[in-house]
């Protein structure tokens, strides 16, 4: 409308930050015009979640150094310390997981913490603590906040009963039962919610910007920018690729500017490929394979993976894609058909998979990949003892643990892995990021397995060793055999080693594609935009 | 929504299953021991007047998420260390039991600090923690007590003190001190200081809002003080004065006139609604007056009283004498913990209970407030156990601490409560039923089994018995929480 | 100035350096008074094999995953229970057996009984279990009351069960089990006597000692097998094993049933040390006195070692030993050592839990 003038309610310049000498913000900029709905779009770990931190002064952002940059609102320079100074900047957060007490009314989460009372002879005397509550005052402005979203709810029910949709609307109520509020962030809002409740949410969304109110709308969907933002703010790897008007522009434009043309060699390939992959012989074959993993539900996948290929399974965080290789292992529940090599899986049955010769490096070293007060030793030797009985020795009726036979084989390991350690009794906790990736992958291959999921690979080591276990997995697959599947968000590392990589969205197999598809493609299939439909490859 | 017209009693009879396994048992104790309830009744009486106020302190930390305050054995050490000193100074009646709460109090206050900080370090482990910490305060208790009085601070008391002068005996008589000091305040001394307590507390109001410079409804404040001075006023009539000069109120009366003032309160509350409904604006929201309910309170009323004359309760009811000013302590206690959670620091301390998370990000001082419930449940039941104290008349030094936060506790989940939630009407249902048990099953264990002993070790063993259950029904729904939570999503999935 | 103290007190945090200096304390004043050392010693000797069972079986539980396990009255019943039915047979007093030898036909009461108590608490152990599984995260607390509870309830039991001999009734008219038990005629002392001998005033229980090392030794077997491995595997962290296809309530009530039945090896053996059964309240504190002696050894509720058992139970029980004496010589016949032992045990647990971030999460 007014576009000449350009005033923003919200003006973030030059954002920079660095943890702990890590760049993860690379001079950003964001700008929010009153009453927009702002997009705000990358793929996990492109900086949206720090920025945001910034916007609302988190502590985690400054006792880590603070950020570079200048913020504004309506104009004047600001500086946000706190989430207080936040709240008092009118700057609103309805988060994604809800923040809400079941026990409580409608009336009293809306008004946590910022409850109204009128005074009393105690609390002159106590103070404000003990001022009596007004609850018919409380009552009002609960209805008034439900009306400005359109929400027909008694505002004295428990939200207890209520269902999920309607949770969200009352987060928020809460937000903009808040004074002054000018700028309300929805972190991925849709992610818990059916289609129909997403719908009202936009609505909702469109209603409550229409009263001045900007929105910054953080999320994956493509379909979903395209319907409701106003103009939208791409960052990819902590660095500002664009701002754009949604008018100006299309899905495919967006998807290709999510993913990037850049395509660095992650791993050196001198290894002449001699496979000869069989398009008969099935490692693995899911038919509508479904996993109850909270956050990574996988929702009836039919997909199958060669003997002796590197399959790549990539997607956003919270898609499913790590449900996967959980519930093969056992870790969640799973149902469906699973068949190892043409035999079928028995879910039910823990270690199943392992007495399949399948093998598992976890996604989450620290909690499931090792025992981080135990040895090196322990931790690599630990899986093969239980599972097939090595390194064990008999007397009498007793299996002891054999001692020497550990000890030669962990310190094979280490010497075979360069893991950097000062011996193999060191807790495997005292270790850095990429020698417990190491321990781990030790442990899956002493397992000596057929099939070896190796999840997140690369989460949270350095790139020197990043490149080592790359090449170690495709040395692997070449020399022996093995079949491997990677699970990993990183679609660049995906794309150096796989043969073929599938994308998980929304818990289904979005498709299959080649390492060399277009990043239009990849861009599209990763947003949804193709939900669980087409299939080549 | 269906569901709230049908009454499922299967429900109702789940929900109260642990009220009504109690009661159960209770009656068939009460049968099988062969006492008449004229024994029965009169004995509870006086239980519930000195334990209701303990387990009422229990209300608190339980709202705020801390679970059964195992503690309060340490809120009951600071009214022992107090009435021992009073006692040593010689003070005596109502004036001396006035001086031993006021000096329990700070000392309680301390403690109660100190075990919320502790608590805090702690968060999830509070009961096993309150538990130990109570053992460990036990150590320190017997350590001033044996060793510090006398041996480190001289006290020259051949009453109190061994033999030796280090240490204090094992008993200490209270007959000629603070006994029945509480029990025994005229009802009619009652009224009198409530009168000038409300005149105090409305001059005190109104003064305030004159120097804050709010307006005053003199109107109001007339009325209340009128209203005041007319019921005080009535004392002075002859028959009333007689009838108030008492200390105890006989059951009988008590009932007489509880059905006397429900009635009255139902014809209050219909004149006033009639009186607003004539001046209502839209604004305000009146609540539709509910008849129904009205008629069957007076219609209840009536029924109680005419109860009253048939011969075996008449019995009962004139056999018991309530102590006026400790039932009086006590309602005032319950309508604190009501009152307390209609304040912001009340609702503070609810939401802390139901989610620590969010209480965090509405801005509450989440720790702050968990101290704050934990010097108010230590105060509480430092005074609830002055009034144990009073009553029972003897101080067993080194032992009438020691199950205090036990049986309390186990009276509190009798009645219904559990550890995450407990209100005023499950506690003193639970003291009704737990001490009933207690009472009786010696005797029932003798009829039974020929031996009282028996009795003593059930009762004992119902105590743990219902705690334990307790706890492993709060930890068993804890740990399932998150499995049927993904179930849910699972067959919402399948749907 | 950094103060010199400060490294060794992180390391073993505060709690435990003030209780091996109060332990110097005591052995220094006990030297000052012209205590018999000698005599101190061999009490220490006795009580460390005395409660070192008993604070052994904290080890399955703490590494099986369940914590401080406050609940093994639950096997001292089971142990009780054994110890009564060998006195009420007079196994003891069999003249085939005394034929033999007297000190054997103890030694085939005490172990018969031990024998007798490891099958009922190995029963009571599994169904123990499997509450423990349903209530994970709050085991402690529960643990702490279920073991006041069943200790309540055998209270009932020991007056209602059919107990006969005259050893175990109270004489006269009373009802039910006596207080105390003597074992005089049954298997008092049957371990510290044998092959006891006594160097430089010490005397040396040795199979008292000898018996405890064997548990001690057995449990460090168990601790090395395939199911050990894999039972602290996972007590420390259940997700990795369930990757590695292990059955966690499984192996926790394995745990569980090995601490049970260590409890009621434990308590007989305290008994015959002793030279009494203690029916009725006695056994209740028990589970205190026996995660107060791991955690003084440098154990915490996610981590316990033999060498905690066997360092935490001389530690804590030299002090009861040599405290009694020397509060005497300060304050003639009072119970100071009670109290100490009060503040000491108590004060230890409390310190391991507030030592507890987030309750039972992993890290």
């Amino acid at each position: 409308m007014e576009k000449a003038k350009e005033t923003y309610v919200l003006k973030m310049d030059n954002i920079a930050k660095e943890y702990y000498g890590n760049r993860v913000l690379k001079g950003v900029n964001l700008h929010i015009r009153p009453g927009e709905i702002h997009a705000l779009m990358g793929e996990n770990g492109a900086g949206k979640s720090t920025l945001m931190n910034i916007l609302f002064g988190m502590p985690v952002i400054h006792t880590t150094g603070g950020y570079e940059g200048t913020i504004e609102v309506n104009g004047s320079a600001v500086t946000i310390d706190t989430p207080l100074k936040a709240m008092e900047l009118g700057i609103g957060m309805v988060h994604q997981e809800f923040m809400l007490i079941p026990g409580f009314s409608v009336t009293e989460n809306i008004k946590v913490g910022r409850e109204k009372s009128v005074p009393n002879l105690a609390s002159r005397l106590f103070g404000p603590s003990m001022e009596s509550l007004d609850f018919k005052a409380m009552r009002k402005d609960a209805r008034k906040a439900l009306k400005t979203i359109g929400l027909q709810i008694e505002e004295y029910v428990k939200v207890a009963g209520l269902p999920v949709g309607y949770m969200q609307f009352i987060e928020i109520a809460r937000e903009l039962d808040k004074t002054g509020i000018q700028i309300l962030v929805f972190d991925e809002p849709t992610a818990v919610l059916t289609e129909s409740e997403a719908d009202r949410l936009l609505e909702a969304m469109r209603v409550i910007s229409s009263q001045g109110i900007a929105i910054i709308f953080i999320t994956h969907r493509l379909d979903e920018v395209m319907a409701v933002a106003d103009s939208m703010t791409i960052l990819r790897d902590g660095e500002f690729v664009a701002r754009k008007e949604i008018k100006d522009t299309d899905v495919v434009e967006i998807a290709e500017l999510m993913i990037g043309r850049k395509m660095e060699k992650l791993v050196d390939n001198d290894q002449e490929d001699l496979r000869a992959i069989d398009d008969s012989q099935i490692a693995v074959s899911l038919r509508d394979y479904r996993v109850n993993m909270p956050g990574e539900q996988v929702k009836g996948i039919d997909l199958d993976i060669k003997k002796g290929e590197i399959f790549g399974i990539g997607g956003l965080a919270g898609q499913g894609k790590l449900g996967i290789p959980n519930g093969i292992m056992g870790l969640y529940k799973a149902h469906g058909q699973v068949k190892i090599n043409g035999q079928e899986l028995n879910l039910a049955k823990l270690g199943d998979a392992l007495d399949h010769k399948v093998a598992f490096v976890s996604e989450d070293r620290r909690g499931v990949g090792l025992l981080l007060d135990e040895s090196i030793e322990q931790n690599i030797i630990f899986s093969a003892m239980q599972t097939n009985g090595k390194f064990l020795k008999k007397i009498g009726w007793m299996q002891l643990y054999d001692a020497a036979a550990g000890k030669s084989h962990a310190e094979e390991m280490v010497k075979t892995l360069d893991i950097r350690c000062t011996g193999i009794r060191q807790p495997a906790g005292a270790l850095s990021g990429g020698n417990q990736q190491k321990v781990c992958l030790a442990r899956a291959l002493t397992l000596e397995p057929d099939i070896l999921f190796v999840s997140e690979p690369t989460r949270g080591i350095d790139i020197g060793a990043k490149k080592l276990v790359l090449e170690y997995l495709a040395k692997l697959n070449r020399e022996q055999g093995m079949t491997v599947i990677i699970v990993s968000s990183e679609l660049m590392e995906l794309r150096s080693v796989a043969d073929r990589i599938g994308i998980v969205s929304d818990g289904k197999l979005a498709c299959i594609l080649k390492p060399d598809d277009s990043d239009a493609d990849f861009g599209l299939a990763m947003s949804g935009a193709w939900k669980g439909g087409r299939k080549d490859a | 929504m269906n569901k709230k017209s049908k009454f499922n009693v299967w429900d109702f009879l789940f929900q109260n299953k642990v009220v009504l396994m109690f009661l159960v048992l209770c009656i068939g104790a009460t049968i099988a021991s062969k006492q008449p309830l004229t024994f029965v009744i009169p004995e509870l009486f006086t239980r519930i007047a000195r334990n209701s106020f303990i387990v009422l302190s229990l209300i608190i930390p339980v709202i705020a998420g801390m679970g059964l305050n195992f503690g309060i054995v340490i809120g009951a050490m600071a009214a022992q260390v107090a009435i021992f000193f009073t006692t040593y100074w010689g003070l005596t009646g109502i004036g001396g039991f006035a001086a031993t709460v006021a000096l329990s109090t700070p000392i309680a206050v301390f403690f109660g600090f100190l075990v919320g900080k502790l608590f805090n370090y702690m968060k999830g482990n509070e009961m096993i923690g309150g538990l130990v910490l109570g053992y460990f305060a036990e150590g320190l208790y017997q350590l001033l007590f044996l060793f510090i009085f006398g041996g480190v601070i001289k006290l020259n008391n051949s009453d109190l003190m061994i033999a030796t002068g280090v240490g204090v005996k094992n008993t200490i008589d209270l007959k000629d001190t603070v006994k029945y000091a509480l029990d025994t305040v005229p009802m009619l001394t009652i009224v009198e200081v409530g009168f000038y307590l409300t005149l105090i507390g409305l001059g005190c109001s109104a003064a305030f809002k004159v120097v804050k410079k709010q307006a005053v409804d003199w109107k109001a404040v007339a009325v209340k003080a009128v209203a005041a001075a007319v019921v005080y006023g009535l004392t002075f009539i002859k028959p009333v004065e007689r009838f108030l000069s008492a200390d105890r109120l006989l059951l009988l009366s008590a009932v007489e006139l509880g059905c006397l003032l429900t009635v009255l309160w139902q014809a209050f509350l219909f004149a006033r609604w009639k009186m607003l409904s004539k001046r209502a604006d839209e604004d305000s929201i009146l609540e539709p007056l509910n008849t129904q309910k009205m008629i069957a309170y007076v219609a209840l009323a009536a029924v109680v009283y005419g109860l009253t004359y048939i011969p075996a309760l008449y019995k009962v009811l004139i056999a018991v004498k309530l102590p006026v000013m400790t039932y009086l302590c006590i309602g005032a206690l319950c309508g604190f913990n009501n009152i307390l959670m209609r304040t912001r620091l009340g609702q503070n301390m609810r939401t802390v209970g139901q989610s620590r998370t969010v209480a965090n990000a509405a801005g509450i001082n989440v720790d702050k407030t968990r101290v704050i419930a934990m010097i108010f449940s230590t105060v509480l039941a430092s005074w609830g156990q002055l009034i144990f104290l009073q009553n029972v008349g003897t101080l067993s030094t080194y032992g009438a601490h020691t199950q205090v936060g036990q049986f309390a506790i186990a009276a509190l989940l009798v009645g219904g409560a559990s550890v995450q939630n407990a209100t005023n009407k499950q506690a003193l249902l639970g003291i009704v039923l737990f001490h009933t048990l207690f009472i009786v099953s010696p005797l029932a264990g003798k009829e039974l089994f020929g031996d009282p002993a028996i009795g003593e070790y059930f009762r004992v063993f119902v105590s743990y018995g219902v705690i334990a259950m307790s706890l492993a029904m709060h930890a068993w729904k804890k740990a399932s929480k998150p499995k049927l939570e993904s179930d849910g999503e699972g067959s919402a999935e399948a749907a | 100035m950094r103060n010199p103290l400060k490294p060794l007190v992180e390391k073993f945090g505060l709690p435990r350096v003030i209780i091996v200096s109060f332990f110097l304390f005591l052995i220094a004043a006990a030297g000052m008074f012209q205590m018999n050392l000698m005599q101190l010693l061999s009490d220490c000797l006795r009580r460390w094999g005395m409660y070192g069972i008993l604070a052994l079986a904290m080890v399955p539980a703490v590494q099986c995953g369940i914590g401080l396990n406050f609940g093994i009255s639950m096997g001292i019943v089971g142990g009780l229970l054994g110890g009564l039915i060998v006195i009420q047979f007079r196994v003891a007093e069999m003249p085939s057996l005394v034929a033999v030898h007297p000190l054997f036909a103890m030694w085939v009461a005490v172990l018969l009984a031990i024998v007798i108590g490891v099958l009922l608490a190995t029963g009571i152990g599994y169904l123990y279990g499997l509450l423990l599984n349903r209530v994970k995260g709050s085991e402690m607390t529960v643990t702490t009351y279920v073991g006041f509870s069943i200790i309540a309830f055998m209270n009932m039991m020991w007056m209602l069960l059919p107990f006969t001999d005259g050893e175990l009734i109270w004489p006269n008219a009373g009802k039910g089990l006596r207080n105390t038990i003597s074992l005089a005629a049954s298997f008092s002392n049957v371990m510290n006597k044998t092959l006891a001998f006594t160097i430089g005033g010490v005397t040396v229980p040795t199979g008292l000692l000898l018996f405890f090392f064997l548990m001690c030794f057995l449990v460090w077997l168990f601790m090395r097998s395939k199911t050990g491995m894999a039972m602290s595997a996972a007590g420390a962290n259940p997700m990795f094993a369930t990757a590695a296809g292990i059955n966690v309530n499984k192996m926790r009530i394995i745990g569980t049933v090995l601490s049970t039945v260590l409890a009621a090896v434990g308590i007989l053996v305290y008994a015959q040390g002793f030279g009494f059964i203690q029916l009725y309240n006695g056994p209740m504190m028990m589970g205190f006195t026996s995660v107060a002696a791991v955690l003084i050894g440098g154990a915490s509720p996610r981590k316990a070692r033999i060498a905690h058992v066997l360092i935490g139970t001389f530690l804590f029980q030299g002090i009861m030993a040599l405290g009694l004496p020397v509060a005497n010589q300060f304050i003639p016949e009072s119970n100071l050592s009670e109290v100490a032992r009060l503040i000491i045990s108590n004060g230890i647990i409390i310190y391991a839990l507030s030592q507890v971030k987030g309750g039972s999460g992993r890290e």
